[in-house]
């Protein structure tokens, strides 16, 4: 361990590390993200260890157990360096065959590349993988390289560079002024200037002054800040270091998700290494700075990640919001001026400073700079994780990067920002991903959480469904959240039961109008995007559902009707056999016939029949 | 002293109060119901909407909870005021039906009958009781618990509390009447809380008025506190 006092010590440190490393030396990077983790990658990593020692090879060829990949889907996910050849859905048993054939003869193992669905193409090399074509890697770019649970990967690779300059070649001001001129706004939803929030929190009166990284992701199918904790907890760290010179904070808190047990546990370590190095705690980099920053696990409910509920929170109070003015920039933890920035923000600090503003405001559009990191889940190809720079299209990120819609079906939409976002119909994938054209269309850029919609998606039981996480995450302090949201759910739920009738869509509008406007805090006052974007652009099946009783996605149960055809039935029983309600009926080679008071429209027929003798309408 | 307009009057009040405050002080009436003035404002009822012009504006905000800033220009009766008074009142119809005030505030907005039924749950949430407990009474013996739509004031763990001093405050505030108390002879029970015991009678008018732990000697007190 080294003690770095100084930005040459620093530099020297890094120096060291980079000599002592080769290049050309094989390296074994396994992804260790938690999906990969979910996959078998820890089990995978233990073989290669187990392989590798007992050939004798364990000095000569090293082993990285990395943070997320981001190609979830196709995990775990293995990459052999220098050469870069990739392997997907490696299993244990492939690891001998990966150190004999490919590690140490340079063969490619043909069952473990990735083919590409759109062109059937074959990828032998990472950087050819048209996932990772398209993006612009700037905060997730380590996260293949280093091992996050060592801070010298880090710094092997620049880390802590940015925090150098800022500590010893800028004055605070000058460090919120570049962050200003670098144009970066909040990601953790509403894409507040971050520069601006700095300067008003340096500016606030008071000696005490706190500073947080809100780390309670709480969307559902969202997992970018976990990555990026997971992956590269240093850079987090560092903007965070950064901030806090700049606003004039001594004290930080990361306030993280307790359901992120890796991510927590990359994090202390983190601190620990950091401390170690003299890169947090007192006299940083020898600069005369101070700085302890402490973890804080989340309590467990959606609206902890508000920011005034997550600082009652930390002062172990109820975690409810209160009424803002005063903002936490003027009166925030325990009533002092506290910064709060979401994960993804701090991360982008380091890249702000070590770049500096112009290289940094170069990327992404005028309005939006930097890049955007979003989950791709859904009804998508290539789950997993996506940084393009801000003013990318939609189609990009579907067709080129997600490699479309399963088994060839249409996309309709993609909803954005969750439960507090909205949806993109397919019409306006064109339009480039940025703050202000999200919101002209009605949705949001949100934290980053994009669910793929094919044609089979019914979009009032879409909105239904964030609805009822709202309804049930609402800490119930203002009527029309508590109560509103509750009445919405119910005229929703009862849509979706064929119980709508004519003048419920004008009510979910009027009432989702109300909420917005009149709620206490930011879970109220956009708990009816949803519902009023899926209105905005998906009124017709609205009214489908309402006035001919019909489901026309085939989703919601109550309005739709399993039939078998007697001209294609040939009677082979598999749907009988199979039917969970014991519903269908009929002799032998003749044709089947469904009870309608039994069935209860699992669909198990549709997926069973070979003749396409099932009719759901 | 801070100078904003409220429906076109120029009005002062003092540094630091809510734009409820000053606008009581001049005459203007805007419904609340969880606000008293005796407590600290809490902003969950969101009836005290008005509708702020400037700075930063139009848009609805609490008047319990704003502070009153100099230069606003805030209306309190306009159309999306109303609007917005309407549709809590209407929501509050449909959660607390049977609540006389409710029905006279609904009424008093034109809602004549909710869209929706939520609940019959007398209790609005207005959280006047676990204030005044809290902020005056100083026993702490019941909280707001759980989230959403099944939030409720209850005491700790849903067992009688023997914070509970019966002092009946929560009683005499609860808007909707949904704090039950019954007292018989010397019994004083506030159903609600689980709480139950016998009150000590006053020495001179006979009156059971308070909880034993409360029942101090005051002359004992007093020559303690002298000597
Ligand atoms: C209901 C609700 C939940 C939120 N959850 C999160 C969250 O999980 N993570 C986050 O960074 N911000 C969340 N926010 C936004 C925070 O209140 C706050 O705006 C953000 O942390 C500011 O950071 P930024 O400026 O860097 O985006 C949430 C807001 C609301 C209203
Ligand atoms: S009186 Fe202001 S919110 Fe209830």
């Amino acid at each position: 361990m080294t003690i770095v006092r100084t930005p040459e010590e620093l530099e020297n440190l890094k120096e060291k590390l980079v000599a002592s490393s080769d290049p050309d030396r094989p390296r074994v990077s396994v992804c260790c993200g938690t999906g990969c983790r979910v996959l078998g990658s820890m089990d995978v990593i233990e073989a290669f260890r187990t392989e590798l020692g007992s050939r004798g090879l364990g000095n000569e060829i090293g082993i990285v157990g990395t943070g997320c990949h981001g190609f979830c889907e196709k995990g775990p996910v293995v990459v052999l360096k220098p050469s870069g050849i990739f392997y997907q859905r490696v299993g244990v048993d492939d690891v001998a065959e990966i150190v004999s054939e490919s590690l140490l003869n340079g063969a490619v193992i043909d069952r473990l590349i990735y083919v590409d669905p759109a062109s059937g193409a074959r990828v032998i090399y990472e950087e050819d993988v048209p996932f990772y074509q398209k993006q612009q890697r700037l905060v997730l770019d380590l996260n293949g390289d280093i091992d996050p649970t060592n801070i010298e990967d880090y710094i092997a690779f620049g880390g802590y560079y940015g925090l150098s300059k800022a500590l010893h070649q800028m004055r605070p001001e000058k460090v919120v002024e570049e962050v200003t001129q670098s144009g970066l706004r909040g990601r953790g939803g509403a894409g507040f200037p971050a520069g601006l929030k700095w300067s008003l929190c340096r500016e606030a009166k008071g000696d005490t002054k706190y500073i947080i990284c809100n780390a309670d992701e709480g969307d559902p199918g969202a997992y970018m800040d976990r990555s990026i904790m997971e992956g590269n907890p240093h850079r987090v760290l560092e903007g965070m270091i950064i901030g806090a010179y700049a606003i004039g904070a001594h004290e930080g808190y990361v306030y993280i998700r307790n359901e992120y047990p890796l991510a927590v546990e990359n994090l202390r370590i983190a601190i620990t290494q950091a401390e170690e190095y003299g890169l947090l705690g007192q006299n940083i980099l020898g600069s005369g700075f101070d700085l302890s920053i402490h973890i804080r696990p989340g309590s467990g409910a959606f609206v902890c990640g508000e920011e005034t509920a997550l600082m009652a929170s930390i002062e172990d109070r109820i975690g409810e919001p209160r009424p803002r003015p005063p903002y936490p920039a003027v009166s925030g933890l325990w009533g002092k001026p506290t910064n709060i920035n979401n994960v993804e923000t701090w991360a982008n600090v380091p890249i702000v400073i070590d770049r500096g503003r112009e290289a940094y405001s170069q990327i992404g559009t005028d309005q939006s700079t930097g890049t955007k990191i979003f989950s791709l889940v859904g009804n998508i190809n290539n789950t997993g994780l996506v940084e393009v720079p801000m003013g990318a299209t939609l189609s990009e990120i579907v067709y080129d990067i997600g490699g479309g819609i399963p088994a060839e079906k249409d996309c309709k939409a993609v909803q954005l920002g969750g439960p507090s976002g909205g949806c993109v119909p397919k019409e306006h994938f064109d339009v480039p991903i940025d703050y202000e054209s999200l919101q002209e269309l009605g949705a949001i850029m949100g934290s980053g959480g994009m669910v793929v919609c094919d044609e089979d998606t019914c979009m009032v039981e879409l909105a239904r469904f964030f609805m009822d996480f709202v309804q049930q995450e609402s800490c119930g302090k203002c009527v029309p959240c508590r109560l509103g949201t509750r009445a919405m759910l119910d005229v929703l739920t009862g849509i979706t039961r064929g119980l709508g009738q004519e003048g419920d869509i004008e009510y979910l509008e009027e009432l989702g109008r109300q909420i917005t406007a009149s709620s206490l805090c930011g879970l109220g006052q956009t708990a009816s995007n949803p519902v009023l974007s899926t209105i905005r652009h998906f009124r017709d099946e609205y009214e489908v559902h309402i006035r001919d009783g019909r489901c026309l996605a085939h989703v919601c149960k109550s309005l739709i009707l399993y039939s078998i055809d007697a001209e294609k039935c040939t009677g082979c029983g598999r749907c009988l056999r199979k039917c969970p309600a014991e519903a269908i009926s009929g002799a032998k080679k003749e044709p089947h016939v469904i009870d309608q008071d039994k069935c209860v429209k699992c669909g198990t027929c549709l997926e069973l029949c070979k003749f396409d003798a099932v009719v759901v309408e | 002293m801070v100078t904003l307009s409220i429906n076109g009057q120029q009005v002062q009040g003092v540094d630091g109060s809510s734009i409820l405050e000053v606008a009581r002080e001049h005459g203007i009436e805007i419904p609340t119901l969880c606000y008293h003035e005796a407590l600290e404002p809490y902003g969950g009822c969101r009836l005290c909407v008005v509708e702020l012009k400037a700075p930063r504006g139009p848009r609805l905000v609490a008047s319990c909870v704003y502070p009153a800033e100099e230069g606003a220009v805030v209306e309190t009766d306009s159309e999306i005021v109303h609007r917005s008074r309407r549709m809590t009142a209407e929501l509050l119809l449909g959660a607390a039906p049977n609540a006389k005030v409710i029905q006279a505030l609904a009424a008093r907005m034109g809602v004549e009958k909710p869209r929706v039924s939520l609940s019959d749950n007398n209790c609005i949430l207005c959280g006047l009781c676990v204030r005044a407990c809290r902020e005056i009474v100083g026993a702490n013996a019941i909280s707001l618990v759980n989230r959403g739509f099944t939030k409720e004031v209850s005491p700790p763990f849903e067992i009688g509390s023997n914070a509970c001093v019966g002092c009946t405050t929560c009683v005499f505030l609860c808007p909707t009447g949904a704090i039950k108390l019954e007292e018989v002879l010397a019994n004083r029970s506030v159903h609600h809380w689980d709480s139950d015991f016998e009150a000590v009678a006053c020495k001179i008018c006979g009156d059971h008025y308070l909880a034993p732990e409360l029942a101090v000697d005051v002359e004992k007190v007093l020559s303690e506190e002298n000597a």
